[in-house]
């Protein structure tokens, strides 16, 4: 091979970078509006990986995740329904700066119903680490993509709301805007019920349970424990799954 | 000392901004560079956005006078080196992965039939003799002639003196041009 052809088959070996390649540096921001005001979202090309208020948005997004952020021309597909339904089950996200058991803590979370609610303790449960309740906690209080994944709809069994990312009244307006009767779960919490049954169906739901909203009141029996209900000849209803949680 | 770097300038006005301009002026120098030294496309993808991203983490933690005096481009070179030497210690270390997992013959998706064909013949083979040098001529001869950086350049670059980016230069086309003609 002569010098100058070399040389030449060296330089042709440049090439360009591809297409798309800054998508998997960078992310993007859009602007959009949300149940609890004005919110900023940064996306990569994996999905949503960031919802956050819009003051300190950029600083909070440079601080986790490290990655370049530029404003996007449009907000990735689904986004703007789901904020505005709260039902986000078709939009991408991008848990992958997350630990497993966080990922499987939000993975569960999403599995909760538009206008219902379930106590931190079935998602320790649903997750397979029934002993892990404060972790699961921890978790979703750092949950980077709420709304998208519905931490609000995680309570405390007390009646009490609990935390939240965005502070503890946006997540009891969140519940009541979903139509939760927090008056009713508060009440009857301190009746100590936790847990509802039907003596026409013979099931035994959480009380948000959309099919314990059916139940009329001639055919409603609480419970304070699930093995109470059961004691009482009653089956854990399949669709909210109160079973989940460890037995007592 | 010579006028502020355009990119350095964007940099110090907004740091997100000023990223992209330095992706923009810089991301084929460090692609090709990645994809000659890492002889495989999806490598070279991943070199790419790993030396990128390292770049943003730490201009993050610069201040106005250490971000103003970069010069970004050796900078960023010298990231990459140090992303493609760990990759390839990684890689050495771990055992040989599973074939069936790998992309089969990966085509540049950028390049026509006709091109693509042409390198074949041409691109594919050089591009395969680089790969059986030893990493730092391979290094220097690809800084030096593939993306055409200064001698002056390479040396920060790969941190060693002029003259030894030389003498690796020299050495590794003559070692080119010993494999190309044994073919």
């Amino acid at each position: 091979m002569t010098e100058d052809r070399l040389l030449a088959g060296l330089a042709a070996l440049a090439a360009d970078a591809p297409d798309g390649l800054f998508d998997r540096i960078a992310a993007r921001w859009v602007s959009v509006p949300g149940p609890i005001g004005e919110l900023r979202v940064a996306f990569t090309d994996h999905g949503v990986a960031y919802v956050h208020p819009r003051e300190g948005f950029a600083e909070a997004f440079r601080e986790r995740f490290g990655r370049p952020l530029l404003p996007a021309a449009r907000p990735p597909a689904g986004l703007l329904p789901a904020l505005r339904t709260g039902r986000a089950s078709g939009v991408r996200l991008d848990l992958r700066e997350l630990s497993d058991f966080q990922r499987d803590v939000l993975e569960a979370a999403r599995e909760i119903p538009h206008g219902e609610v379930r106590p931190y303790s079935w998602i320790a449960a649903r997750i397979g680490r029934p002993r892990a309740v404060r972790a699961v906690g921890t978790a979703l209080a750092d949950n980077p993509v709420p709304l998208l994944v519905p931490c609000h709809r995680v309570t405390r069994s007390d009646g009490a709301v609990g935390d939240y990312v965005f502070g503890a009244a946006a997540k009891e307006r969140l519940l009541m805007a979903e139509g939760v009767d927090l008056e009713r779960l508060r009440r009857l919490a301190g009746e100590r019920v936790f847990y509802l049954a039907s003596d026409t169906t013979g099931v035994v739901c959480f009380p948000t349970c959309h099919n314990a909203r059916r139940i009329t009141p001639a055919h409603r029996h609480g419970f304070r424990t699930l093995a109470q209900a059961r004691a009482a000849g009653y089956r854990p209803c399949r669709t909210c799954r109160p079973a989940q949680v460890a037995p007592e | 000392m010579s006028a502020i770097d355009p990119v350095c300038k964007a940099l110090l006005d907004d740091l997100d901004e000023g990223f992209a301009e330095l992706y923009a002026a810089h991301r084929n120098l460090v692609f090709s560079t990645a994809l000659r030294l890492s002889g495989n496309w999806a490598c070279a993808e991943d070199l790419t956005a790993e030396a990128f991203l390292r770049a943003y983490r730490a201009l993050a933690g610069y201040d106005r006078d250490r971000l103003a005096a970069l010069q970004p481009r050796a900078w960023l070179m010298t990231i990459l080196m140090n992303v493609w030497r760990n990759a390839a210690r990684t890689k050495s270390r771990k055992p040989p992965p599973d074939l069936r997992d790998e992309p089969v013959d990966v085509v540049d998706p950028g390049q026509d039939v006709e091109a693509a064909a042409m390198r074949q013949e041409t691109g594919d083979e050089l591009a395969e003799l680089l790969g059986l040098l030893p990493e730092e001529q391979r290094a220097a001869v690809v800084l030096r002639h593939v993306v055409d950086l200064p001698v002056s350049e390479i040396a920060t670059v790969l941190e060693i003196p002029q003259g030894t980016v030389k003498s690796h230069v020299s050495r590794g086309l003559q070692r080119l041009r010993a494999l190309g003609g044994a073919r």
